[in-house]
């Protein structure tokens, strides 16, 4: 791999930028492998990543249905933030918030990080008690938190409706310094070619369409293209967690539902940070090329279709319009959708399976693209020592059968209400 | 926008409805000692790709909880009964 550099960029520019290599290989499959992960979005390629890197297990091959990050790691709002306060969740987004503060150095690839701060606004009295113990939480953790009163928050955010009409009041809000956003393709291509220069293969438009079994062990994948014989198999396909793990003959407590999200044609700098509604599913950030990015609520019913529907398009641009009435005359130039794990708790899976030979990454909920490095980077740990890391100790399956969920906000095992 | 035909008022759109939850559930019998068929009643889905069976309630029409087939690839609607009708 030839190293990114200034240098290495003005050198290119000089050459018309004709001479760069690929940046990673489109090789032919060996027979087997020692680990083959399911998923080529970051979860997958983080995870292939530091196999390599922390644990130098190089004979890895990632299998990937489509392109690389063309699941949903290109379709989420790219913020990234570790204000969490459950126990099991808490030290786990810590752990990736610090990974992303140096990944772009880590990968010698730039994946945009801006740590421009997130802003969770409040709208009542209650909202606010509820935000001072996250925040003591976080703190008492090692994490920055700010809890602000309304003038602060005007004074920061002048362009929210602080009017008399406003339907829901800005109470204040809690804010994080160090969350932001990233460039949601270049993890995925970061990741990629950081794996694929320590030897992993990464295998494209390959799908798997089953498992090979001996005595009850799963001992490879079956593809469109052949079988490959893996000695462990690593699921990293959030959205299809359920569909893969039916085929090994497992029930999840997932449901998948569809998620959307939003740009609008691009506008001068306007918001420098991210904002969250606190009074329903809505955020808000800009993106590098000036379309504001939006993001809402579920569709509400099970979905793998990766489209959403009308109603969802209305109830977000009313949110944004009771939060930030000046966007009312911004035309919307894209809209989209994911598919998304929705777990009973709202949290994740990153374990061994009951299937002796398959492990599990996902889970993920709304939550996956703050999660990518530290996702990577546990999941790695718990495939090599087939044991959990002390920070996804508790992202296990009998979690529910043990009665100890982690459920953030405190819904219940109803999938479309985290 | 989903249609759905609610055998009470006739083709009524998505928004006056809304999402119950999965109808495959079976709650086990009372008396089940065992902690696992409630833990699979509670929390474990078959999360189909493809034809799901499904509780909606028409919360802004006659109010009646309905028992809906409807495909989660492609999200084509099928048949549509009041759940009260319908063998659990």
């Amino acid at each position: 791999m030839t190293k990114y550099s200034a240098l290495s960029v003005f050198r290119h520019a000089l050459n018309g930028n004709k001479n760069w290599a690929r940046a990673w290989r489109d090789p032919e499959p060996k027979t087997e492998y020692d680990v083959v992960i399911v998923g080529g979005g970051g979860h997958g390629l983080a995870t292939a990543y530091y196999l390599a890197k922390e644990h130098g297990i190089t004979n890895v091959a990632v299998v990937e249905k489509g392109w690389l990050g063309g699941g949903n790691t290109g379709r989420n709002t790219t913020i990234v933030r570790s204000n969490y306060m459950m126990p099991g969740n808490t030290m786990f987004y810590e752990r990736s918030m610090k990974l992303w503060e140096n990944l772009s150095q880590d990968l010698n690839y730039n994946v945009m990080i801006s740590q421009r701060g997130q802003y969770n606004l409040c709208h009542s009295p209650g909202q606010m008690d509820a935000a001072r113990r996250r925040g003591n939480i976080m703190r008492a953790n090692g994490i920055d938190a700010e809890l602000f009163d309304r003038a602060e928050v005007r004074r920061r955010l002048p362009y929210l409706d602080y009017s008399e009409k406003a339907r829901f009041p800005i109470h204040g809000a809690i804010f994080q310094s160090r969350a932001g956003t990233a460039r949601h393709d270049a993890v995925a291509w970061g990741f990629a070619r950081g794996a694929d220069s320590h030897g992993v293969d990464i295998l494209q438009q390959r799908e798997v369409t089953g498992y090979l079994w001996d005595r009850g062990r799963i001992t490879g994948v079956q593809t469109n293209r052949g079988d490959i014989r893996a000695k462990k198999v690593a699921l990293c396909v959030a959205g299809h967690s359920g569909h893969l793990a039916k085929m090994a003959g497992l029930r999840l407590p997932i449901e998948t539902h569809s998620l959307q999200a939003f740009v609008t044609e691009p506008y001068k700098p306007l918001v420098d940070t991210v904002i969250s509604f606190g009074a329903a599913h809505f955020y808000i950030s800009q993106s590098d090329k000036g379309g504001l990015v939006l993001g809402g609520d579920l569709d509400m019913y099970n979905s793998y279709a990766q489209r959403g529907g009308l109603p969802i398009v209305e109830h977000t641009l009313a949110s944004a319009k009771a939060l930030m009435p000046s966007v009312s005359r911004l035309k919307l130039l894209r809209h989209w959708a994911g598919v998304m794990d929705m777990s009973m708790d709202g949290s994740p899976f990153i374990t061994k399976t009951p299937v002796e030979g398959l492990y599990l990454n996902g889970g993920w909920c709304y939550g996956g693209f703050k999660a990518t490095p530290a996702s990577g980077w546990c999941f790695a740990h718990t495939i090599v020592k087939d044991e959990p890391h002390e920070d996804n100790a508790e992202f296990r399956l009998d979690r529910f059968n043990r009665g100890y969920q982690i459920d953030e906000k405190g819904m219940g095992p109803q999938p479309n209400a985290h | 926008m989903i249609r759905i035909n609610c055998p009470v008022c006739g083709l009524r759109n998505e928004t006056e409805f809304t999402y119950g939850a999965d109808a495959n559930v079976q709650r086990p019998e009372m008396g089940e000692e065992d902690t696992q068929p409630w833990v699979d009643y509670v929390f474990n889905r078959e999360n189909p790709r493809g034809w799901h069976r499904e509780y909606w309630h028409h919360a802004q029409g006659c109010r009646q909880w309905l028992v809906l087939e409807r495909n989660t690839l492609t999200h084509e609607i099928g048949s549509c009964q009041l759940a009260r009708g319908v063998e659990a």
